[in-house]
This record gives C-alpha cells, structure tokens and sequence, in this order.
C-alpha cells in the first residue's frame, strides 16, 4: 500500500447519509421495484424496462473505466459478448450450476479477458491505448463467430437462452425477467457506487485527472489500471448476460458488434462522464428516443417515414445528440439534473 | 520448408504491399487532421463514404464523370469546412477525448446523412480501369491494384511536398508544432484549419473512390477507417512517414498473415490481425516506428 494515502481509511464512511438525503433514492427503489413491474405493461416491460436496465448496468461499467479512471475503451460489447457466452457455456456444460452462480463466473471470465486485453494500458495512452481497445472488440467477435464449440455448434450461431430460474423459482413472465434483472443491476450498482467513494475510487479519479500526480502522491498507477479494467469488465460482462439471457432471450456475436461498443459509450457520454446516475439517465434516452423518432417521424411524414428512414435519422439525431451534449453541457444529463433540482430547491425555499 | 514457392510469396507481398499504399492514403487523413487540430478524426470513414455515394449517386443520374467529380469535391470540401465550423470550433480548449467522441458522433450524423440522402443499397463503381490481371516477372498483378497504388503513391508524395514546399504547408507545420506561438506570430488559424479540412475532404474523395470501386460503394466502406487506426498506431498519429511506412507494413503483414497464417487458425482473420500486429510491435518498441524515444506512448 501506498505511504502518503495509507492513514486514509480504504472505504470511506457514508457521507451525511440522513434521511432527508437518501429518501429520493429510496423512493425511486421503490417505484422501481414495486410500481413499475405491477403496473407497467408486458410490452413495456420487454421492449423499454429490461434493455434499459441491461444497457445502464454496460454504462456503469464503462463509467468506472472511462468516466472514473479516464482510459477511453471502445470494446465494452466484446466483454458483454465474453459475458453472454461464458454464462450460456457454464449453464450448458456444468451439470447443476446454479444460475447465479455461473453469471458470476461468467462476469469474472470477461475480467479475465477484460485484464488481458487492459494490459497495453500500462504502456499506452489516450488514442493509442482506444484503438488498442478496438482489437478486443474485433478479436472476441471473430474468436466467438469462428469455433462454434462456443455456441454448441449450432448451425446458425444463434442459440436459445436457458430458462431463469432461481432457488426453484421460475423468473418466466415479463414481469419476473424484468425483477431478474433488476436485482442483479440493484446489488452490482450499489457496489459500485461504494466503490467510486472508496480510496480505490478516488485512485481511479486520480489517475484519470494526472497520471504523473497521481504517481507522486503514491498511487500505485498500474495496478489501478488493471483494476479499473478488472472492474469494469466483470460489470459489462454480466450487463452482457443480462442482455442476452433476460433480453434477447439469445445469444449471438453479431449482436456485440461496434455500434453497440459505441452505443454504450455514447449513454455514458449523454449520461454524464463520472456519474453512477448519468449511466441511468443516458439509457433512459438511448432507450426511450427511437420510440418517441419513430412516433414523431410517422406522425409528421406519415407513409414517407419508412424503416430504412427511420434507421437513418435514428443514426442522425444521436450523432448530433452526442455533437450536441459535448458542447452544450459536456457533463451530460447528471448535470442538468442536478442544475434543475437545485433551481427547484431555489424556488421552494424562496417562496 | 523445401519447396517454398517464392513467386507466390512475392505476389501475396505485392499484394499485401499495394493494398498498402492505400491504407497509407487514408492514414495520412487522419495524421494531417490530427497533427493541426489535435483531433483524431473518427469521422473520416463517413467522409470517405460521403464522398464515393455522392459521386456513385451523381454518375448513376448521367452527369459527366469530370463534372461528378468536381460537384464531389465541391460537397467535399463544403463539408469539410462545416465540420471544422460547426461542430469543432465551439469544442476548442476542449480535451482531445471529448474531441475525439465528437467526431465518433459526427460520423453517425454523416453516415446517416449520406444514406438517407443516396439511399442505402450497394452500387458499383466504374472508375474505367481496367482490373486485368498483370504478368510481371512471374507474378500475377492486378492492374487496378497497381493504378490505385500509383494514385495513392502520387497523393502521398503531392502531399509531402505540399508541407515542404509551399508557404500553406509552411504555416500547417508551424501549427502543428505549436499552435500558441504559430498564433503569436500572426498565422490565421480560421484560415489554415479550413485548409486542412479541405484537403482531409480531398483525401477522403480520391481514398472513398478507389476504395470504392474495389469494394462497391456501400455502408461498410466507412469501415475503411478501422483499417487505418493500426496503421496510425504502429507509425503515430502525427507522422506522415510512419503512416507511409505503417501502412506498406500492416498491408503486407495483413495479406501474408492471411495467407500463410490463415489455414491454420481459420479465415477472416483480416478484423484483427492488423491491430494485434501493431500491439505486438509496441510491446517490443513502446516507441513505434518513427515516435520520440518515451517509455510510453501518450
């Protein structure tokens, strides 16, 4: 351990958690846990609620990458790929693991694969260190599509899903997948909310803000990195089972391709770099904007509007949302959340 | 190996090594946007696409081919322009990340464009030269691989001695070498900025065309520009020699490599090949080919 940081205790206390703070948040566990799966319709549930939550689990993981420790990747899809596959694998070949237990291991194998192809960080930075992330994400593609043993040699490469089940009980309905879900990224976001106040959290923030500083002040730089890398990984990896057991119900490699590396960068980006709650926020619109397009554009253009349009002008209006955000208010949505409430608090105590 | 077939070596290398000259070409875009601009331009895989569906798209409605290919490099330029207007200068004293993500935006925003406005379906592209396999000395050589080649090679060297010789090219080094006292002594940054994104336009016109008339002009040729990183990674981002030499080096490596190396391990090698190589290659000389001596390259 470090000289200069060692007297600092390694997780720090829960700062000034009252009440009056943390209600917010308790009430939006409850909305989230309780209301919403009761009152929400299958529809929603399948269409908007569970890729919402997978996609936000994948930005929290690459916001503690590259938001919190600042090494810019470009290969998140490949570790939700690692993810997606290692689970099915386990499930299908290890008699009797139970299903928690092998998205566990499947998250710790993208951590390996995460710590393998995060080790030019130790060398690399910046662009260098980016484009050497791309070699992650063309590599486990081709590792993925090329020896089918990994999908069961299943002719089309496309597999099936196993069933959730947990402890006997059976996770089938939407309603269910969708509490599934919810729980896995409940736990997981907690810890890595704690995570990001802890020393190690803080060491992420340093390095990203100045490696040199951050060396002389005693932060042991390379191992962060790894770390970093480690962590991020084994969350995207299990965001990726998410996504594929809960999801799409299937799992296939040309589903974590580029765009969707880039997708999940682009919710951290909107979201807000460094923030647990942007990750959110930026699935939320990632999520919710085709759907509200493609009503706008059918509404307004009507038969003009096809698919092939509305993919385009999809492709359009989130480029420009990203060219947009980074000038406008490089801190994202968080930011704008925050500017807002503290206007409301304004308000309410002045009158 | 006893019978090792050196022709067939040699005509894979050729190969490798023509294709080369062509990663080389898209390369020098990013370096030249990159070494003025700090920017990593993500974007210029859109731009090339851009490039070759408009021209693809105007011939295919009867209009000359030298008239298509000056209304191209007119859109071209135009674009080149508004990017450095629109998007990048409200971004200035930005980070280079920040930078870098908007130019992964802006080439959505491009690649949407372009097929909404050209539509979506691949098009072939007829440039008129002829793709006759060549005899030489044995080998067989495409002879449209050899035109392009030469067209990328004299783009290269016309480039060369832009930056040597000419007062502009003069005026781009002093920026890139130090933007503060390049202003300090009266260069006009609007005006040279707008310059290097003109030519980054023209770049991505001749590299969109050759391209696409060897692989149609279709969606995927944006990814042209993920051939190019490793290429930018192996020779650094701010050298038009190592994107020379990086580029006639990942070529070859790439065809030898899916050659000889391919029937043991399995096709399709090509995705990553390039960027594996290029790690290696920095794990061995964290320098790179033509980098400053640092332990790291940042």
């Amino acid at each position: 351990m470090t000289t200069s940081l060692a007297s600092s205790p390694r997780v720090l206390p829960l700062r000034g958690l009252s009440w009056r703070r943390a209600a917010p948040w308790l009430l939006l566990l409850v909305v989230a846990w309780v209301i919403l799966p009761w009152f929400a319709s299958p529809y929603v549930i399948d269409a908007l609620l569970i890729p919402f939550l997978a996609l936000s689990l994948a930005a929290v993981g690459l916001n503690l990458l590259t938001g919190y420790a600042g090494q810019l990747s470009l290969g998140s899809s490949a570790f939700m790929a690692v993810g997606a596959f290692a689970a099915y694998n386990l499930n299908l070949r290890v008699e009797g693991l139970p299903l928690l237990v092998s998205i566990a291991l499947a998250g710790v194998a993208a951590t390996a694969i995460g710590l393998v192809f995060g080790l030019p960080s130790l060398r690399l930075r910046g662009f260098y260190l980016a484009v050497s992330t791309l070699a992650a994400q063309f590599f486990v593609q081709w590792v993925l599509v090329k020896f089918s043993w990994f999908s069961n040699d299943n002719p089309s490469g496309v597999i099936d899903a196993p069933p959730l089940v947990v402890g006997g009980l059976a996770f089938d309905t939407p309603a269910g997948r969708y509490l599934f879900a919810l729980a896995i990224v409940t736990v997981l976001t907690l810890l890595c909310w704690r995570l990001v106040q802890s020393q190690t959290g803080h060491h992420f923030i340093a390095v990203r803000d100045n490696e040199q500083a951050a060396r002389v002040i005693g932060v042991p730089v390379l191992r962060t990195k790894l770390l970093a890398f480690a962590v991020s990984s084994f969350v995207i990896g299990v965001a990726g089972v998410l996504w594929g057991f809960v999801y799409l119900r299937t799992v296939e490699p040309a589903g974590f391709n580029l765009d969707r590396s880039l997708q999940i960068l682009f919710i951290v980006i909107i979201g807000g770099l460094a923030t647990i709650r942007g990750a959110f926020l930026g699935a939320a619109l990632i999520v919710v904007f085709p759907l509200l397009l493609s009503r706008l554009g059918s509404l307004l253009l009507g038969q003009w509007f096809d698919s092939g349009v509305l993919e385009m002008s999809q492709r359009i209006v989130l480029g420009a949302l990203i060219i947009f955000f980074l000038i406008v208010e490089p801190q994202g949505l968080a930011a704008l959340w925050g500017r807002a409430r503290r206007r409301l608090h304004k308000r309410a105590s002045a009158s | 190996m006893a019978d090792f077939d050196w022709v067939f070596f040699a005509e894979v290398l050729t190969g490798g090594l023509l294709s080369g000259v062509m990663y080389s070409l898209v390369a020098i875009g990013f370096v030249l946007i990159y070494k003025t601009s700090g920017v990593l331009n993500f974007a210029q895989g859109a731009q090339l696409l851009f490039a070759a569906l408009t021209f693809v798209s105007l011939v295919e409605r009867d209009v000359p081919f030298a008239l298509a290919l000056l209304l191209t490099l007119a859109a071209m330029i135009l674009l080149g322009l508004s990017i450095e207007r629109v998007v990048l200068r409200p971004l200035q004293n930005q980070s280079p990340m920040t930078l870098f993500m908007a130019t992964l935006g802006l080439s959505y925003v491009i690649e949407g464009a372009a097929q909404l406005l050209w539509g979506t379906q691949v098009h072939a592209l007829e440039l008129g030269i002829a793709d006759t396999p060549l005899q030489l000395g044995g080998m067989m050589i495409s002879s449209f691989d050899l035109f392009a080649a030469a067209t990328a090679a004299v783009m290269v060297a016309l480039l060369s001695a832009f930056f040597r010789y000419t007062r502009l090219g003069l005026e781009f080094r002093a920026l890139a070498d130090d933007g503060f006292a390049a202003l300090a002594v009266g260069l006009r940054l609007p005006r040279i900025l707008a310059a290097v994104w003109a030519t980054a336009g023209l770049i991505a016109l001749i590299a969109g065309l050759l391209w696409g008339a060897r692989l149609g002009v279709q969606f995927s040729l944006s990814l042209v520009v993920l051939k190019a990183l490793p290429v930018l990674v192996l020779g650094g981002f701010d050298s038009v020699l190592g994107a020379i030499v990086g580029g006639l080096l990942i070529g070859a490596l790439e065809k030898l490599a899916e050659v000889y190396l391919g029937p043991l391990v399995g096709s399709g090698i090509e995705g990553w090949f390039a960027y594996v190589a290029a790690l290696a290659f920095l794990l061995v000389r964290p320098s790179g080919l033509f980098g400053q001596r640092a332990w790291q390259r940042a």
